[in-house]
């Protein structure tokens, strides 16, 4: 799974949605993997202001890649004049949509409870006891 | 007519096959009312929107909007997630919105599709274009939700279990065949982002004029409509697309 996705993913039990520790889950045993696919420079500038930036640096240091500037990068800094794509933008797209986890599991701070990453699809079915 | 997502590497044994349903959902989301609609209420410069598919099956409704998003939502920045509780499902759909995405060649980016229940991994206030084609025929019992169920291993008899298990999961709806929609009914006003709006398919069994009005009276402010519909009975419409929205 992308690690953009885990932007958009919490807990998926209902009273931890409240609680802030839920979010983001952190990246347990990851194996990571690093998949091609063509990048799209209006789209990594336009899912930017979507992004919960400091979520986003935890869960890269938690991968233990490259760490990220500290402000969420401005307009300028992701093209050029020419429109050009910028290093820092190509290297959004390769943390956001290029890296993904193959496998490990996901852990909710709230109640701890961990989600299965197998074959890179994530887990969220909860056992019918939690539910 | 924008053309369909191939869906032939999909096994029909153990997940939903593209249907009538299937291809109504297509129809509505390409109208020209609701693309008009969603150019309007998604504008090119604001921030991309998140599309969701809860219950992708084979894929066809997400790959559809997916790598027609520039017809569609008026924009190739939009981004694809989807959710289904059978796991050969998530599988076969990011196949199949991936085919059809290389396929038109400026569709939008598929994050992922992971297995779950409805939206409940969802952030609250996240989706902006939510779409659910559920199991909606009316049953006696609701089929329970796959534990984790190993898929090797398995003898003939057990897999021919799960899998008949995992189809009932894709038609099974319960009482009026609402169960599994009421459910996602409830999750639809913290889920949806203030710009959000949602599409669920429901047949005649479902009594969709009632779901509308009951969504119009949910608190701060909703509406509901009914914009497609297929297969006329006697001046009632088999299957119908209701849109959901906020209108404040
Ligand atoms: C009628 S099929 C629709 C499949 C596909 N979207 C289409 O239109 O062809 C319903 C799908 O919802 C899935 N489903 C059933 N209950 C669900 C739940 N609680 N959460 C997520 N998906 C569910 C089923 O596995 C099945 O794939
Ligand atoms: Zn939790």
């Amino acid at each position: 799974m992308k690690l953009l996705t885990l932007n958009f993913l919490t807990c998926a039990i209902k009273t931890c949605k409240s609680n802030p520790a839920s979010f983001p889950l952190h990246p347990k045993d990851a194996e990571l993997e690093q998949i091609e696919i063509d990048m799209n420079p209006i789209f990594i500038r336009n899912i930017l202001p979507r992004l919960d930036w400091v979520a986003l640096k935890t869960l890269s240091s938690e991968l233990g890649l490259a760490s990220l500037p500290e402000d969420v990068p401005t307009e300028e800094e992701l093209m050029g004049e020419d429109g050009e794509a910028t290093q820092t933008l190509k290297d959004l797209h390769v943390l956001l949509m290029e890296t993904g986890i193959a496998s490990g599991r996901l852990c909710c701070g709230a109640c701890g409870h961990e989600y299965a990453v197998k074959e890179g699809i994530a887990n969220f079915l909860l056992p019918s006891h939690l539910v | 007519m924008l053309p369909t997502p191939s869906t032939s590497h999909v096994d029909p044994s153990r997940i939903y096959e593209p249907a009538e349903d299937s291809y109504l959902l297509l129809d509505t989301l390409s109208s020209g009312s609701e693309t008009a609609f969603l150019q309007q209420r998604f504008p090119p410069e604001t921030p991309c929107p998140l599309v969701l598919e809860v219950g992708t099956g084979s894929g066809v409704v997400l790959a559809f909007v997916n790598a027609h998003a520039k017809r569609i939502l008026g924009r190739s920045d939009v981004a694809a997630l989807g959710t289904d509780v059978n796991s050969f499902a998530c599988k076969a759909a990011a196949q199949t919105v991936k085919l059809a995405a290389s396929e038109s060649g400026i569709g939008g980016a598929l994050l992922d599709v992971v297995l779950g229940d409805l939206a409940s991994s969802l952030i609250p206030g996240s989706v902006d274009v939510l779409i659910f084609n559920p199991p909606y025929v009316p049953t006696e019992e609701l089929p329970t939700q796959p534990e984790n169920v190993a898929d090797e291993g398995l003898s003939r008899d057990a897999e021919f279990e799960r899998d008949s298990h995992l189809l009932s999961l894709s038609y099974a709806g319960g009482v009026d065949g609402m169960e599994t929609t009421n459910r996602l009914l409830e999750q639809i006003p913290q889920v949806l982002s203030r710009r959000g709006v949602a599409y669920v398919l429901l047949c005649k069994q479902n009594k969709p004029r009632e779901v509308v009005q009951q969504i119009q009276g949910w608190p701060g402010g909703w509406n509901a409509e009914i914009v497609g519909s297929s297969g006329k009975q006697a001046g009632w419409e088999k299957l119908c697309v209701v849109r959901i929205w906020r209108v404040s």
